[in-house]
């Protein structure tokens, strides 16, 4: 697959661990945040933790959507399907998300319409296809993804299409960032920025964090030579104690951002004063809603909504393990009280969430080095 | 909010506006390409698809420019072995001339 | 080994779809709920078909039931799965099937069109394998029901000779076979449905495997450890049951793994992986390393065998895993899902 398989070459992978190798200073600890749940799925798939030295650890940041959506936002959702007798379409990730009395696939083995979509396009498909009943597509993701939400919104007012809307959860990237750099006890060195995120706000958002806050960031692809040259580049940087915003990513990134992307979203949402995060607590100017002139497919407007707080247990250390503080296996919960299959906590509601992804893909490795 | 593949635009649908098909290994698919539209797309051009919309134009020098590099790296290292070498043999006073 | 003793409780309050991908769900109702109340004290591992002895014979019996939306797809349909799929799981247990009976609950309202189509092509495939329909039975049930038809399926077989696979046999050192290709049926499935738009030339790769088997027997079998067809859950599921009966590691040479490129581009852009997927014309043997070439090269010159791989070998740790190892060394851990694979977008 092109501009896929090149930057998976086995060859250029030790080569550019080689150099890895050589750049970190043995007598420092290393710890680099990669922002992206898609990173961290990408380094977890490809076992890039192997590729790297003891001394460099990446620490999962916030950036996984569906981990940072609160259950009564899940909640919220389903109870306009159910009272309303409402086709709930949303992508696969959401699928066997928990919400207090289920999830969406469970709603669904209970009789609720619930359908899986690739687009958000699709969704307005359907209400197209169906004008007798009303389709409301449950958008999450973060700037990626919001544009083309946007776009469908354009497209279902132009068409003047009334049985459809969006319950809007797009959330915001460098907020997140910001709540990060904030708390007291984190301990970041460098980050390994969003690179699809990035694809339509540019890297310019990010100048603060090298600016302001001394951190060097680099926009990173999600090949196995992409995050690897993008670690190349934090210790470089490190090692001249510079910080900088360097785009690893350039192939996708352009450095100013979609214009377009950026016009569409613009016109379509709004920033909510605050939202709440899940793990993460309250955070301003962090979430998107939907402008007044598209009150008409802004879901939350049309339908009523309980709009009840879910809080996880306190047990959960959810909030610990994304700043760096804790490593998923020393949260209490777990391997015990909390796993994929029934997850407690933000983190592990998803396969890119931290603790999930830890536990599908490297959590028995380490049980075989502690019995052997 | 991540997960995004390069496809190659194979056709335009004279039909549908904004709308191009997208191959990837073999694999079609109707994607908007309003976002990248304004900065003109072709028929070949790559692009990176993320939930049924281009995202953004995938630039080959770009990528070539970064293979590159990534191949510099290893011909560095492996200069800098010889060099290494030849001064490891030269303290260990196996003598001969750098190759 | 997991076996009864291993208690597993089935608490979920109802079934979901989950619990019949073939997953993890699907093990805890297996083991938590069927197992104990129907096989009694048993501490065989479960696999697809039991042999059994009577009146101083062995043979083999296995049951199966299809369920597939839509009916028709390319490559196939129901009736060609019932058939193939019964004949694969008594091959992979080491037995040739003789002898198959049938039942279909209709839905009404099902057109004869329909069913004769799938008839025929049961009637087809049966010949094609080599068995005889013996009988069946039918029910019809109300409109909205069934998805236009479910099939199920017995079948019998006679014990290929010389064949005794059981996962105590499997030793570190051992090799890790695929018959072909993997992800074709499961992703045909899914391009069929319609409900992504995605449009790929593939077929399902629905096959009866029994001839293959029977080459790889012929070649191999003092040194036959293991057989089992990756249906739903696909390779990863058969191979981390195997890993958990046998107590050992799977380890698999990632890029040796032979996949289609439609099959790549259609799991990369809907975020799956190709470990995951059904299929239902391929199998997996897990070989002694002496045996190993013969049984490669068999498979090779058998109709059907060309793209048959060594795709890893079973090592000592991590005991009860399954571990994928990337060309430059980078390894992660394989699992089960949980209920069927889902597309995603982060």
């Amino acid at each position: 697959m092109k501009y896929i398989d090149e930057f998976r070459e086995p060859r250029l992978i030790a080569e550019t661990s080689a150099e890895i190798r050589r750049l970190a200073d043995p007598a420092r600890q290393y710890r680099f945040m990669e922002v992206c749940g898609g990173h961290t799925h990408a380094i977890y798939r490809f076992g890039l933790k192997d590729m790297l030295p003891r001394n460099i650890e990446l620490v999962h940041g916030p950036g996984c959507p569906v981990c940072v959506l609160p259950m009564g936002r899940i909640d919220d959702g389903l109870s306009i399907a159910s009272a309303h007798d409402v086709v709930f379409a949303a992508f696969g990730d959401m699928m066997r998300v928990p919400g207090t009395n289920g999830s969406p696939l469970e709603h669904k083995a209970r009789g609720l319409d619930i359908r899986t979509v690739y687009s958000p396009a699709d969704a307005l498909k359907l209400a197209c296809a169906n004008p007798d009943r009303h389709v409301m597509f449950f958008a999450i993701g973060f700037e990626t993804t919001a544009p083309s939400t946007a776009l469908t919104l354009k497209r279902a007012k132009t068409l003047g299409v009334r049985n459809f809307s969006v319950f809007c959860n797009h959330v915001t990237i460098i907020p997140a960032i910001r709540a990060i750099l904030d708390s007291p006890d984190m301990r970041i060195d460098a980050f390994i920025g969003p690179g699809h995120v990035s694809t339509v706000i540019g890297c310019r958002p990010y100048e603060w964090i090298a600016r302001h806050e001394g951190k060097p960031i680099v926009v990173s692809g999600f090949e196995p030579l992409d995050v690897l040259q993008s670690t190349v580049m934090l210790l470089r940087q490190l090692e001249r104690g510079e910080a900088r915003v360097e785009n690893q990513y350039r192939r996708v990134v352009p450095w100013e951002g979609n214009r377009p992307a950026l016009q569409a979203m613009a016109e379509v949402f709004t920033l909510r004063s605050y939202f709440e995060w899940r793990g993460m607590g309250f955070i301003s100017q962090s979430a998107l809603a939907m402008r007044d002139e598209y009150a008409e497919w802004d879901a939350e407007k049309r339908f009523s909504i309980p709009g009840i707080r879910v809080t996880d247990p306190k047990a959960a250390q959810c909030g610990e393990v994304l700043k760096g503080v804790l490593k998923p296996a020393q949260c209490k919960l777990f391997g015990n009280e909390c796993t994929p299959e029934r997850p407690i906590g933000a983190l592990m509601v998803s396969s890119e969430g931290a603790c999930a992804a830890y536990y599908q893909y490297e959590h028995r490795k380490s049980l075989v080095a502690i019995s052997a | 909010m991540c997960l995004a593949i390069p496809g190659q635009i194979v056709s335009f649908d004279p039909a549908l506006a904004h709308s191009a098909t997208v191959d990837v290994v073999g694999v079609r698919r109707k994607v908007d390409i309003s976002l990248v539209e304004p900065e003109g797309v072709s028929l070949g051009d790559w692009v990176l698809i993320h939930v049924g919309f281009a995202m953004s134009k995938i630039r080959e020098q770009d990528a070539h420019d970064q293979m590159r590099m990534l191949r510099s790296l290893g011909e560095t290292q492996a200069a800098m072995d010889e060099v290494r070498g030849y001064l490891d043999d030269v303290s260990e006073g196996k003598g001969g001339s750098p190759p | 080994m997991a076996t009864a003793s291993t208690k597993v409780r089935f608490r979920d309050a109802q079934i979901e779809m989950a619990h019949g991908a073939g997953g993890k769900a699907s093990r805890r109702l297996i083991e938590g709920l069927f197992a104990p109340l129907l096989l009694g004290s048993s501490s065989e591992p479960l696999g697809d078909a039991t042999h059994i002895g009577w009146n101083g014979t062995r043979f083999a019996i296995t049951a199966d039931s299809f369920v597939v939306s839509p009916l028709r797809f390319a490559g196939g349909s129901i009736g060609e799965l019932a058939v193939n799929g019964t004949v694969n799981d008594l091959a992979v247990s080491g037995a040739r099937a003789e002898t198959l009976v049938v039942t279909y609950v209709l839905e009404a309202g099902l057109s004869t069109e329909v069913l004769e189509a799938e008839v025929s092509a049961m009637g087809r495939a049966a010949r094609a394998a080599g068995v005889t329909i013996a009988g069946g039975d039918t029910k019809v049930v109300e409109h909205g029901k069934a998805d236009g038809m479910y099939i199920t399926t017995a079948g019998v077989g006679r014990l290929i000779p010389g064949v005794h696979c059981s996962p105590d046999s499997v030793r570190p050192g051992d090799v890790v076979m695929l018959s072909g290709p993997i992800g074709d049926h499961g992703i045909t499935i899914l391009l069929a449905r319609g409900e992504l738009d995605l449009e790929a030339s593939l077929s399902s790769d629905t096959r009866p495997v029994l001839p293959l088997v029977e080459a790889l027997a012929g070649a191999a079998a003092p040194g036959l450890r293991w057989m089992r067809d990756p249906t739903r859950g696909g390779v990863a599921t058969a191979l981390n049951e195997l890993a958990r009966d046998c107590n050992l590691c799977v380890y698999l040479f990632e890029e040796r793994v032979p996949v289609r490129d439609a099959v790549r581009g259609a799991c990369e852009l809907l975020g799956l992986d190709p470990l995951h997927i059904a299929n239902e014309g391929q199998f997996l043997a897990v070989v002694s390393p002496d045996y190993a070439d013969a049984a490669l090269d068999a498979l090779h010159r058998a109709p059907g065998g060309e793209c048959a791989r060594i795709i890893g070998e079973v090592r000592p740790q991590p005991a009860c895993a399954v571990l994928s190892a990337a060309p430059y060394g980078g390894t992660r851990i394989v699992d089960m899902l949980v209920g069927d694979p889902l597309p995603r977008i982060c």
